[in-house]
């Protein structure tokens, strides 16, 4: 039974009860149960671990806690042993009554089960040790490891809701707005809009009712860092929007999920509840005369619901195409009403602000753009996960420092930074500082953080016509630029990749290009030429081998390459002949093997098999 | 007594109603914008693209689709600047390589002295400009027809292709700038071929002559709280 909080002292002394409560000492299991370890099996793992306990009598003395992700899906299931904070990674269901037997009750270290460093070999104990997580800065996205997220009093025991009570009793709805701007937090769903100028705008615009709204939708594709602060720190969000809500002076929130986030939508359920419970949310909120609801809408799944004038337009119940947002929606927004919206992160930004001081924020990052940002690291990296690091940090620190570098022993060719609609930078910028407005110069953004790292095996060509495939499924097709023109860049770039370029593609691909850009009505249209420009700027030769030379460089679009087997290596061990699915290869032992160029379908499976490197591509 | 705006076209001062958009008035004021999905009886959308004009605004310059673009104080509009032809020119090469065969586009196309688009060519009609949904919603109120699907696999028509909605009133078919909604009329029934919604007639007690579907003049009766024998005799007849 959770009692109602009529005023910060109540607050307060809960906070001192659950912290005297929760022993730092104690010894405890911490489960990552995110949804990528929730893919690998990690319920299994907890009912495992809870049988195994209750087996040894162990349930007094040890804590299983189950927490939201903590970012390094790669190594997934993770376990985090306190207080040694050990640290276990691919743990198994099979490893448990080891890790009880051995860790748990004698103090041993399964060795393992340790992270091995790729670049060094060195074996690892402990998570702050790890380099993908000692080079991170997780303001943000750190609690995630230590909180259950369906437990109120978890977050409020690590100082949550400390900044409501702050905002709501020590400071007036202008300074809450004064000290965001003064923050210079920016939006984080992509746009980059100083918040604080946006509350402000809001909060000035006539009309009532004004709403606050959380941008949830995230699709890009291999993007989840909005999804995992939802799944594993509702709280900090929800805080988030409370404050919002109170500086500009609105009564009714919403949050826009994508339905496919059923963890997310489950856990902000929970935590919504929960707040109402103890009156830090609904009527009277901490004995104030101030009233906050929130409503959790479901979006249906179409990217461009992303868009804040198509998720309102989709919130109302008409379909989810942007419209002209020359009077904008913090005027004219949901039922043409004063609307803020912001992303996912850029909530979770806000207690901390208000909690630790606009100063101490404002420390953080570059010029331009304060604080930290989380990257969802992704695609030819060691180390793939979420990552939150200060703005300004270079994208060699994220890729080779963080991300540990690419596997394989391959070169690094690009990194796709914000997403689909993001451009592709080469090695030559590696050293480019993350920030909003360095992304931007050199073509391509900072999205919400998505980053994608390719290596030699990747044909940029290919890579723009993914892209652009995506775009043009996901293009609202209300404006002719961004619906005829993605459509007709997705069949330049088809041709060029089938072989059939011709001479002056290139150029009408860039021609086309700016005019989607300029002309369409809302900025997916306005981004969406971004991999195809981007890769034009920087990897225009392997256009121009596509093209006149008819090849494909790195090996990848199938109607530019050939597989042959050099006889000097093939040992004519059969292994490729048994694996190609179109018997196109024949041989005899001791013959070197033969591919029948006729009857080959390009399905690489010879390459992957041989273990000779005989199988050629050209 | 409403505010007035005054700004300028291509150099030109002007004046217009707060609450306008730019299209109207630079129309009005006698200036040459080319435009599909505009219509005055209707709300602006913003789909076509073709009319775009750069507009100049506190010291920054971008172009932007004028039929949705608010007037605004102060405001520069430029509407035959090389990157407003540029673009048009684009987009009215995207419309024609969808629609070959629509001689509005290929009228508009040989004034931008466009003789082929660079792309295939594909056998679309329509243009997805959204005018006969707008009409039908907003003026008609029949709400028969409406966008699916998104993006390259867009279509206009009745929802589930089932049109029971559609009062087959021929609105759609009068403000299509392509052309490409027709109807077809005999003595008995009225088509409206794209939506393929057949109603039959109604004629006049008085002078026999049918005057419009049947379907039409319930859903009129209806919506006007009309009596029920309003429509017995047709206009004609009335007197």
């Amino acid at each position: 039974m959770r009692e109602r909080l009529r005023n910060p002292e109540n607050l307060e002394r809960l906070r001192q009860k659950l912290q005297k409560e929760r022993d730092p000492n104690k010894r405890r299991i911490t489960v990552c149960a995110g949804t990528g370890c929730g893919a690998y099996g990690c319920g299994e793992i907890i009912s495992a671990l809870k049988k195994e306990l209750k087996k040894r009598k162990l349930q007094q003395d040890v804590e299983i806690k189950v927490t939201g992700c903590h970012g390094f899906c790669e190594r997934g299931p993770l376990l985090v042993i306190n207080p040694q904070k050990l640290f276990y990674q691919k743990v198994q269901v099979e490893d448990v009554p080891e890790i009880l037997s051995e860790t748990i009750e004698k103090g041993n270290v399964i060795d393992r089960l340790l992270y091995v460093n790729p670049v060094t070999g060195e074996k690892i104990v402990h998570e702050d040790e790890v380099p993908f997580y000692k080079l991170q800065e997780r303001i943000i996205f750190g609690s995630n490891g230590s909180i259950d997220p369906t437990s109120i009093e978890d977050y409020i025991a690590i100082g949550g809701y400390r900044a409501l009570a702050k905002a709501f009793f020590d400071m007036s709805p202008e300074e809450i707005i004064e000290s965001v701007k003064r923050s210079g937090l920016r939006g984080r769903g992509g746009g980059g809009f100083p918040t604080g100028l946006k509350w402000e705008s809001c909060r000035k615009a006539p009309g009532e009712p004004r709403y606050v709204i959380c941008n949830a939708d995230e699709g890009d594709p291999g993007a989840y860092m909005d999804r995992s602060l939802l799944e594993g720190n509702p709280h900090s969000v929800l805080e988030g929007m409370v404050i919002g809500a109170y500086a500009i002076g609105s009564n009714q929130g919403h949050v826009f999920v994508r339905k496919e986030y059923p963890l997310a939508v489950q856990n902000l359920r929970i935590a919504l509840q929960q707040a109402e419970e103890y009156g830090l949310l609904g009527e009277g909120i901490l004995g104030t005369g101030f009233d906050f609801s929130v409503r959790i809408n479901r979006g249906g799944g179409a990217f461009v619901c992303g868009e804040s004038s198509a998720l309102m337009a989709s919130l109302e119940g008409q379909p989810g195409e942007p419209r002209a947002k020359h009077i904008h929606t913090v005027i004219s927004g949901l039922y043409d009403k004063p609307t803020n919206l912001n992303n996912v992160e850029t909530w979770a930004n806000v207690p901390l602000i208000i909690d630790k001081g606009d100063q101490w924020y404002a420390q953080l990052g570059t010029e331009g753009s304060k604080g930290t940002k989380i990257f969802s690291l992704v695609g030819k990296v060691n180390n793939t996960g979420l990552v939150e690091v200060p703005m300004g940090i270079t994208l060699r620190e994220i890729v080779y420092d963080i991300g540990g570098g690419i596997p394989g022993g391959k070169k690094f060719k690009a990194v796709q930074t914000g997403g689909p609609s993001g451009g592709c930078i080469p090695e030559s910028l590696l050293d480019l500082p993350v920030d909003f407005d360095r992304l931007t110069e050199v073509g391509s953004m900072m999205g919400s953080g998505g980053m994608i790292v390719m290596d030699e095996g990747n044909c940029m060509v290919d890579v723009a016509k993914y892209f652009i495939n995506f775009l043009r499924d996901e293009s609202c097709g209300k404006c002719t630029s961004c619906r005829e023109g993605t459509q007709r860049m997705y069949e330049i770039l088809d041709d060029i990749t089938e072989g059939r370029g011709k001479r002056g593609d290139v150029e009408l691909l860039e021609e086309l290009g700016w005019v989607v850009a300029e002309a369409s009505l809302c900025a997916l249209g306005g981004t969406a030429p971004n991999p195809v420009l981007s890769t034009i700027q920087y990897f225009r030769d392997e256009y121009e081998a596509h093209i006149k030379e008819k090849r494909c460089p790195a090996g990848v679009c199938k109607a530019l390459i050939q597989y042959t087997i050099d006889s000097e290596l093939c040992t004519a061990c059969g292994r490729c002949r048994k694996a190609c699915p179109s018997d196109a290869i024949s041989g005899a032992k001791k013959v070197p093997h033969k591919i029948d160029q006729e009857k080959c379908i390009k399905c690489g499976m010879c390459v992957e098999s041989c273990k000779f490197d005989a199988v050629k591509v050209q | 007594m409403k505010t007035m705006i005054e700004f300028t076209i291509d150099g030109v001062g002007v004046e217009a109603e707060e609450g306008s958009t730019i299209l109207p008035v630079a129309l009005e004021n006698g200036f040459e914008i080319p435009h599909l999905c505009y219509h005055d009886e209707v709300s602006p959308y913003g789909a076509c693209r073709l009319c775009l004009v750069e507009v100049e605004r506190g010291g920054r310059r971008r172009l932007t689709a004028s039929c949705t673009y608010p007037v605004l104080e102060g405001i520069q509009v430029l509407t035959d600047t090389e990157k407003v032809r540029k673009a048009r020119r684009m987009i009215m090469e995207l419309l024609l390589a969808r629609c070959p065969d629509r001689e509005a586009l290929q009228e508009l196309g040989s004034q931008m002295e466009i003789e082929k688009p660079r792309f295939e060519l594909r056998e679309e009609e329509c243009i997805l400009c959204g005018l006969c949904e707008r009409v039908c919603r907003e003026v008609v109120g029949a709400n028969a027809i409406s966008f699916f699907s998104r993006g390259y696999k867009k279509e206009m028509g009745p929802p589930f292709r089932d049109p029971k909605a559609c009062i087959a009133c021929g609105a759609c078919v009068y403000v299509c700038p392509v052309d490409c909604i027709k109807m077809e009329e005999t003595e008995e029934e009225r088509t409206i071929v794209r939506w393929e919604r057949t109603l039959p007639m109604k004629k006049c007690k008085a002078c026999g002559q049918s005057f419009a579907p049947w379907f039409q003049l319930e859903y009129i009766k209806e919506k006007v709280k009309l009596p029920k024998d309003f429509f017995d005799v047709c206009p004609d007849c009335r007197g």
